[in-house]
């Protein structure tokens, strides 16, 4: 059962990834922006089988919700109509497969050589509580520096979209 | 057969390849920027089969880190889409073909 969940949720990431960069059928950003939606969806799919529930919830949330609502808004902002019928040229698609390929090869063959004989750890029961735990207790301080990194971030935003931009 | 790391570390290895491929191939800046977001999730899967397939019972240093991940990627998501609309209100574009002003 697991197992058929996982080659379920594997394929629909991979179809839907690749519809995000290259969709037969239409090159509007809004139709790459779904298709990111539903990867994203199945990726926390595949969290929920690796039992980590609470990030499962969290890539719904944070991804599929406020970052791709984000996207869809800038995207709508800028009306990119007219950018739709661009070409993409030959040369990029050859350079592109050659070196996406060449990185492919070196990571399949190094997860092939690889001595992994990992079994899966025991079922945690309430892993979001020591999530929870963990993550006041021992990684405290990175937890403060990431809550400082958004309000900067947002500060940033606040600057870069102000009118006239010095 | 059963469902270990490697299973799910070649979906997240396809995954990043498919961003990868994006970055390069695609000229929209959204869409590129689409695939840095497909890369970071790949890495995430990553992260988290191993802290799930951890030699250590109970390993949840992988997750927090990929919690970690997810709010740096919404910070600089945020600060990257100001960015592009910023550059699209001065040069009402956003093809990378069309910003070549660095280029000697």
């Amino acid at each position: 059962m697991q197992d058929a969940l996982f080659y379920t949720f594997a394929f629909l990431t991979l179809v839907f990834g690749f519809l995000v960069i290259a969709n037969p059928f239409s090159r509007n950003p809004v139709t790459s922006a779904m298709f990111l939606v539903l990867t994203i969806v199945s990726l926390a799919g595949l969290f929920v089988l690796l039992h980590a529930f609470f990030l499962a919830a969290v890539q719904v949330l944070v991804y599929a919700g406020a970052v791709m609502v984000l996207f869809l808004f800038v995207i709508m902002l800028l009306d990119l109509k007219a950018e739709e019928r661009r070409k993409i040229t030959v040369l990029s698609i050859v350079g592109g497969l050659l070196s996406v390929g060449a990185i492919l090869a070196i990571f399949l063959s190094s997860l092939l050589h690889a001595p992994l004989r990992a079994t899966e750890s025991p079922a945690l029961e309430g892993s979001t509580v020591r999530l929870g735990k963990l993550l006041f207790t021992e990684y405290l301080l990175p937890f403060e520096v990431v809550s400082v990194l958004l309000l900067v971030a947002m500060v940033g935003v606040v600057l870069l979209s102000k009118k006239d931009l010095k | 057969m059963n469902v270990g790391l490697e299973h799910y570390l070649a979906v997240s290895v396809l995954l990043f390849c498919l961003g990868l491929l994006g970055v390069i191939v695609r000229r929209n800046l959204l869409i590129i920027y689409m695939s840095l977001e497909l890369m970071l999730n790949a890495a995430n899967l990553a992260l988290v089969a191993f802290s799930r397939f951890s030699s250590k019972p109970d390993d949840l240093d992988g997750q927090v880190f990929v919690f970690f991940t997810i709010t740096v990627a919404a910070a600089e998501v945020a600060v990257g889409l100001a960015l592009i609309v910023a550059l699209y209100r001065k040069r009402q574009t956003a093809h990378v073909e069309d910003l070549t002003m660095l280029k000697l």
